[in-house]
């Protein structure tokens, strides 16, 4: 008997967890990479266990959720099924090789079954905090479960000490349980915004202000779609109560036109919008604050997509029903696909999973095995479609910024340089916009800017082409290969997942 | 950046120009270079003529007021370093050629080469100082040449690609038809870059001109460690080669912004945008062995590009004679940039129907018309 085929599953969020289960529980070798130091992602981001917290529950919903996917991955570790390798920064995916007609080359003696989707996978990745090494995991097909990343448009005063995204203070409340400031104002765009207010004003903030773009009317019309969803509507009227027992004044339709302050923030001003999305002139007011949260939705990791030449539309790596990419042996679920929350991420994951088991013994799958996973797979996109709909940033934001508003934190290109490069020299897409100003060829290359820019320029938001995922030490490029990563064994971090 | 630069001479030499592109302005293969206006590379020859002639034009371009600053030229200089002895002295006789053919190259031993690069690894014999090398912001470059043309009254045309070279029944050029109507005009100037096979295509002649593909791998911002354009010996034998397969020898240099750029790799793969990680390996490798501090310098990123590769090397500069009206100016291969100011300065005054600073006969657009056809790549 052959051995059992390999599976590499990138990301230990709610889909990469979701399908590396499901594969490992139908006789799948997974190997589970994760750059944080726990599994969970960034929804069951857990405190770090020095901190001792006692009652992270407090801050997740969804946590019966969590533990069962939790004790699940505790159990196929201990098992062998699974190995969870934690802290490994993956920067690129790489394809070692198509697998002849009916033979598998890393499996010299056991013959690859007819017509299996075996392939071969070499996923590079930088362990440990100093990511100064690098080792490789070597996989029959590989889930990309990636997530996604925050959406940032700039304003006047964005780049102020103070100003943070609200993903980021969310983050700090779930992962550090710190407290970021002591007076905060909540804006943007998004289903993100209320959870992160109502965190920071249980964890004992004044949160002067939630600031929403959306207003009410941007509900009517989808009501059906989102009605379609009790459970979510009524998670959104828990918040609301929430929201009105800590005092926090909600100002929809509305958006912050500029962050003020010396060396940090020291207030904000916001002011109301007009049905076309521009604001309502003589309506600014200033909120006091020293915290602002902002979020303006979430983008799609593609980088390990696009370099292994995955498809993209737009911005989302593009999917079959089955979660498989259109290169062989790549499946992506979650974030990656589109933006879409945790429940549609576990039905992603699980249906990746379970293909890739299947396909990975030369069988076609049955996806009436999953039918309950495809059912609220489809329920889940409909209702993220809907918030997709209601919760856009004010149509007209870049009027907001100012000549000298940086657009590019880490090339320091200010408004001026993008209008410049649209107006007078010739760029008419966000690759001619970059080359002629540096928007985006920075540190972060672009993951912080490329909408921003996008936007300002007036040109279509697309997937910018990053080889690596993460920046590499030349080094470790030079090398012929990377080292084969450890195999085998429960990982040293799965012990006692109490 | 060629069709930018026709657009400029043309333009100041009193024509009224429309230059069109599909894309945006650099969105081919100007923006996936590194901006190499070089000497060093280049064998005695029409080529090297037609360089010499192109850095003197680019440097009265640097000179005039707004331009230098707005294109990032920088006069740093070339240093081609010798593996071995031997090597040195092949080294020293290629630039004794070149030096009769009016290059500045002078050759350096080892204590000069170090301090003209004081990162480089220990045990270089020596190599060739070519002050002569310099280099632009491509992008920015082919922009600006743009504005300026503009400023002269050349209308800029993007986002419209070419469908037709429309011809009077005399067969003579009358101008174009694009996806968004037709452009009339009794010259075009076919300055496609890798894709000017296909223009050439359209006018019903053939031009030889196949993708060679090229990564740039580019590091963290640093600040200056490495001064000059330095590159391997070997680097001169992997252009002129007419190999399909991959081919890299380490080119690696600063930039005024900061991020070191490495090449250089060869291969003849179509327009297969792909990334390899092989050639990043070898990249980085042939970078780290010229500069050790590399290896600890991260890569940031890499691009791609499709340099416009001739059978011969040579571009194709001047009129066709096949095809009364239309011109030629393509097939630079990677010496694009470099080429770009002499190339429009050559079609503009052959299209004004003067004589031209340099004699065009090698760069003849219908010198293959009777060569048997090409591989498919």
């Amino acid at each position: 008997m052959s051995p059992a085929p390999t599976l590499a599953v990138v990301g230990a969020g709610p889909a990469g967890l979701s399908a590396a289960l499901a594969a490992a529980l139908r006789g799948v070798r997974v190997t589970l990479l994760d750059s944080a130091a726990q599994a969970g992602g960034q929804f069951y981001r857990q405190p770090a266990e020095a901190l001792g917290a006692r009652h992270p529950k407090a801050l997740h919903h969804q946590w019966r959720t969590w533990e069962r996917l939790r004790d699940g991955l505790a159990q196929q570790v201990s098992a062998g099924r699974v190995q969870h390798m934690t802290e490994r920064h993956v920067w690129f995916v790489e394809r070692v090789g198509e697998v002849p007609e009916g033979r598998d080359p890393g499996n010299p003696d056991g013959r690859g079954p007819g017509g299996s989707d075996r392939r071969h996978f070499a996923v590079h990745a930088l362990p440990g905090p100093e990511q100064e090494d690098s080792v490789a995991v070597y996989a029959d097909a590989v889930v990309l479960a990636t997530g996604g990343y925050e959406k940032v448009l700039p304003f006047p005063g964005w780049t102020l000490p103070g100003v943070l995204t609200a993903g980021g203070a969310q983050a700090m409340l779930k992962g550090g349980l710190v407290l970021p400031g002591r007076t905060a104002v909540v804006a943007g765009a998004g289903p993100l915004l209320m959870p992160v207010a109502v965190g920071l004003a249980a964890a004992g903030a004044e949160v002067a202000a939630l600031v929403e773009a959306a207003g009410p009317s941007h509900f009517a019309g989808r009501s059906a779609a989102l009605a379609a969803h009790p459970d979510k509507l009524a998670e959104g009227v828990g918040y609301l109560a929430q929201l009105l027992r800590h005092r926090v004044p909600l100002a929809a339709r509305h958006t912050v036109v500029e962050a003020h302050g010396k060396d940090s923030v020291e207030a904000v001003t916001i002011a109301a919008l007009d049905p076309a999305g521009r604001v309502r002139p003589g309506t600014e007011r200033r909120i006091a604050c020293d915290t602002l949260a902002v979020g303006h939705g979430m983008l799609p990791h593609t980088d390990l997509a696009e370099g292994l030449g995955c498809r993209v539309d737009g911005v989302n790596v593009a999917v079959d029903a089955e979660q498989r990419t259109d290169v062989p042996g790549v499946w992506a679920a979650g974030e990656t696909i589109g933006i879409g929350g945790a429940a549609l991420s576990l039905a992603e994951g699980h249906i990746a999973g379970r293909s890739a088991a299947a396909r990975l013994r030369g069988a076609a799958p049955d996806p009436r095995t999953w039918a309950a996973a495809a059912k609220s797979r489809t329920r889940a996109r409909k209702f993220a479609a809907a918030l997709a709909a209601v919760y856009v940033p004010p149509a007209h934001w870049a009027e907001q910024l100012r000549d000298d508003t940086l657009v590019c934190r880490c090339e320091e290109v200010p408004a001026s340089a993008v209008r410049e490069a649209v107006e007078e020299l010739g760029a008419t897409d966000a690759r001619s916009v970059k080359l002629l100003t540096r928007a985006g060829m920075g540190w972060c290359q672009g993951r912080m800017c490329s909408a921003a820019v996008a936007g300002l320029a007036g040109c279509e938001e697309r997937s910018a082409r990053r080889p690596f995922a993460r920046p590499v030490p030349l080094g470790v490029l030079a090398r012929a290969t990377d080292e084969q990563a450890p195999e085998g064994g429960p990982a040293d971090d799965e012990q006692n997942p109490s | 950046m060629v069709g930018a630069a026709c657009a400029l001479y043309a333009a100041r030499a009193g024509f009224s120009v429309v230059l069109v592109d599909r894309g945006p302005v650099a969105g081919g293969t100007t923006g996936s270079g590194e901006g190499n206006l070089l000497v060093s590379d280049k064998e005695p020859g029409p080529e090297l003529e037609l360089a010499l002639l192109s850095g003197r034009l680019w440097s009265r371009l640097a000179a005039e007021p707004g331009l230098g600053a707005s294109i990032e030229f920088e006069a740093k200089g070339g240093v081609v370093v010798a593996s071995s002895g031997e090597g040195l002295a092949a080294l020293g006789e290629f630039a004794a050629g070149q030096r009769d053919a009016g290059v500045d190259a002078r050759v350096v031993t080892d204590a000069e080469l170090y301090e003209l690069e004081p990162h480089l690894a220990p045990g270089t014999p020596g190599g060739v100082f070519y002050p002569q090398d310099c280099q632009v912001m491509p992008s920015l470059a082919a922009a600006q040449l743009v504005r300026t043309a503009r400023g002269l009254g050349a209308r800029l045309l993007t986002g419209r690609t070419v469908t037709a070279v429309l011809r009077t029944t005399g067969g003579e050029v009358r101008g174009v038809r694009t996806d968004h109507g037709e452009i009339h005009a009794p010259y075009v100037v076919n300055a496609a870059g890798t894709w000017g096979g296909d223009v050439a295509a359209l006018a019903g002649v053939r031009l030889p001109v196949l993708p060679r593909r090229g990564f740039v791998l580019v590091t963290e911002p640093l600040p200056r460690m490495v001064r000059h354009k330095v590159y391997a010996a070997d680097y001169v034998a992997d252009v002129a080669s007419g190999s399909a397969a991959l081919q890299t020898s380490p080119v690696v240099e600063g930039t005024a912004a900061g991020p070191v750029l490495i090449g250089a790799s060869r291969e003849r793969v179509g327009f297969d945008r792909s990334f390899s990680l092989p050639v990043m390996r070898a990249l980085a490798a042939g970078a780290t062995r010229l500069f050790p501090f590399l290896a600890g310098v991260s890569a940031m990123r890499a691009y791609v590009g499709f340099r416009p590769y001739m059978p011969d090397h040579l571009p194709a500069i001047g009129a066709d004679s096949r095809v009364p009206g239309l011109f030629h100016a393509c097939g630079h291969e990677g010496a694009g940039i470099g080429l770009a100011a002499g190339t429009g300065h050559l079609i503009a005054q052959v299209m004004a129907g003067g004589v031209p600073d340099l004699d065009l006969t090698p760069f003849r657009p219908d010198r293959f018309a009777d060569s048997p056809a090409e591989e498919a790549s």
